[in-house]
């Protein structure tokens, strides 16, 4: 029995203080994504949760270059961002993936100046692909009161919502005759979605923050009709594809090339992939 | 630095091009996925020590038929995403097997137009020209699938064809620029110049032309300012890209409050709100 367990759970996983940080906020980031993710994919608003985790990097550095911590930089400037896309158009099908656009242009265009400044006066040329990659394994363990509180305001967001929120993601023209101001409800759930994916993208870096938002929110999204029942599958298979890559880039120390040990971020997104994939035989055979 | 002009005026020219379609499809998000995905292929070139342009083609070249493929199925744009982290995962891979990249990667993304040797001149320009090539030879059925699709199919044009052809020259395009001036720049004029030039004209071709100008007037400029200042090009392109737009934003709803004054508010302007479409899509919408 011993035998077996040391061979999937290689020695000194369970003792390890970095691993356990990396499950907890790995566990509260991916059910926050899951659940708002599923807004984020009926609407179609998947460019636009993609982009505020890359524009999340320009708050990042622009906060590094300030020598504040990173996450409020991240917070803020992903908060201004979901407005000015909210005021571009986001709201509407035809200017949505365009107003991401243009907002994701200028903020990039504005991260390499920052990026540009640190290499020139704080000599850090690693910057760049820090806070694009993440490392899971790189949390403090200070940050989890700050991930708790950023998660439950999101899912507060999104819970206090829900019905509205629901209604005019499916249909914006029923909501509107309902009386529900679809174009407030609309504001409010890009707020939420800059809050989600600012956490995500401070603490496991912007590759995963989008993987958990849309990955396990499409899956759930395929495998049953009912919006409640998605949120919980999309939370779980997020969740089980955060332990289960947290444990193979744990194991992965041990692999080829020696001594590196592979990136967090390559296990779970393939692992959130493959299950997309099968999920998409499951509901043809259906 | 006369490379650097040629090379950024030739990306211009494919980039006001293919941007003009783009923008029209409403493929934005694809045009931010296939150049940044793509940058894995770099990584995973450099690993094995082949050409990095033949792994930027190659993983440019999957990636967007495989969004194509995929998005027939799924919801495109969650399609577009997973296979966005699919490609950027493999590259942090790649990244984490290799320790010498990391400063590389900051160059793939937001590009080194000054640094640009006379060698890659000839290679990008030969890369450009299919590319405009293939966009002259899809011309009609492409404008017609991206305005109309039903009617295109109607016609015998298979919008999921068209679809596959766009992709394969979006990735032509993003192959032949990222190595010369990063994933960033080629966005940033992609959306930027197009977006506006809809804002002053409904007409496809001048639309096209205006946005081919208005991408070289940016790259210019950005070229210009980034030597005097010693900041990043990709800087000045992204400002002057959203700068642009905004003023193509501007200029659209100027125009439409005088047309509401001169109709006497007749109820002819359009109640949608927000900026116009161009008239080709008005019909669609």
């Amino acid at each position: 029995m011993s035998a077996v367990t040391g061979a999937i759970f290689a020695s000194g996983f369970f003792s390890s203080e970095a691993v356990r940080v990396a499950v907890v906020v790995g566990g509260v980031v991916a059910i926050v994504s899951g659940s708002v993710g599923v807004f984020t994919v009926m609407r179609g608003q998947s460019f636009a949760g993609e982009a505020l985790g890359d524009i999340g990097t320009t708050g990042g550095s622009g906060a590094f270059l300030a020598g504040v911590g990173p996450l409020w930089g991240i917070v803020a400037i992903d908060v201004v961002a979901a407005a000015v896309m909210e005021l571009i158009g986001i709201q509407r099908p035809r200017g949505r993936d365009l107003a991401t656009g243009i907002v994701l242009g200028a903020a990039l265009g504005l991260a390499a100046l920052l990026l540009y400044l640190e290499s020139t006066y704080r000599n850090t040329t690693g910057a760049a692909v820090t806070i694009l990659f993440g490392s899971v394994f790189a949390i403090a363990a200070s940050t989890i009161p700050v991930v708790a509180l950023l998660g439950v305001a999101a899912l507060a967001i999104v819970a206090a919502l829900y019905r509205p929120l629901l209604l005019s993601s499916v249909s914006t023209e029923m909501a509107a005759a309902r009386g529900i101001p679809v174009r407030v409800v609309g504001a409010l759930y890009l707020l939420a979605l800059a809050l989600a994916v600012a956490l995500a993208a401070m603490t496991i870096g912007t590759i995963l923050s989008t993987a958990l938002l849309i990955g396990p929110a499409a899956t759930a999204l395929r495998l049953t009709r009912r919006p409640g029942l998605a949120i919980v599958v999309a939370g779980m298979i997020g969740v089980a594809a955060m332990w289960l890559g947290v444990l193979l880039a744990y194991d992965s120390f041990y692999w080829p090339p020696h001594g590196t040990g592979w990136p967090v971020s390559f296990f779970v997104v393939m692992l959130i992939f493959f299950v997309y994939l099968l999920s998409g035989l499951c509901s043809r055979a259906s | 630095m006369i490379n650097a002009w040629t090379v950024a005026s030739i990306v211009a020219v494919v980039a006001g091009l293919v941007g003009f379609f783009t923008v029209l499809r409403g493929s934005a998000f694809v045009a931010h996925a296939v150049p940044n995905g793509s940058f894995a292929g770099a990584a995973g070139a450099n690993l094995l020590g082949i050409s990095t342009l033949f792994g930027l083609g190659v993983f440019s070249l999957l990636g967007a038929l495989g969004i194509g493929l995929l998005g027939r199925r799924g919801r495109h744009d969650a399609v577009t995403a997973l296979a966005l982290v699919a490609m950027l995962a493999l590259g942090s891979l790649f990244l984490s097997f290799s320790s010498e990249y990391a400063p590389e990667v900051y160059s793939l993304l937001f590009g080194e137009v000054l640094g640009i040797a006379s060698n890659e001149v000839a290679p990008t320009a030969a890369l450009a020209l299919v590319c405009v090539a293939a966009i002259m030879l899809l011309y009609r059925p492409l404008l017609l699938s991206s305005v109309l699709a039903e009617v295109g199919e109607a016609r015998g044009v298979s919008a999921f064809r068209i679809e596959l052809c766009f992709l394969a020259v979006l990735a032509l395009a993003s192959t032949m620029t990222v190595p010369v001036v990063g994933t960033l720049l080629i966005f940033s004029l992609m959306i930027g110049a197009p977006a506006a030039a809809r804002s002053f004209t409904d007409r496809p071709p001048v639309a096209m032309a205006l946005s081919v100008a208005i991408a070289l007037i940016i790259v210019w400029s950005a070229i210009a300012a980034s030597y005097e200042t010693n900041y990043p090009v990709g800087f000045f392109v992204g400002s002057v890209s959203a700068g642009v737009y905004a003023l193509g934003r501007g200029w659209a709803a100027w125009r439409r409050g005088r047309t509401i004054q001169v109709g006497g508010g007749s109820g002819a302007s359009p109640a949608t709100g927000g900026g116009r479409h161009g008239g080709v899509s008005t019909i669609v919408t």
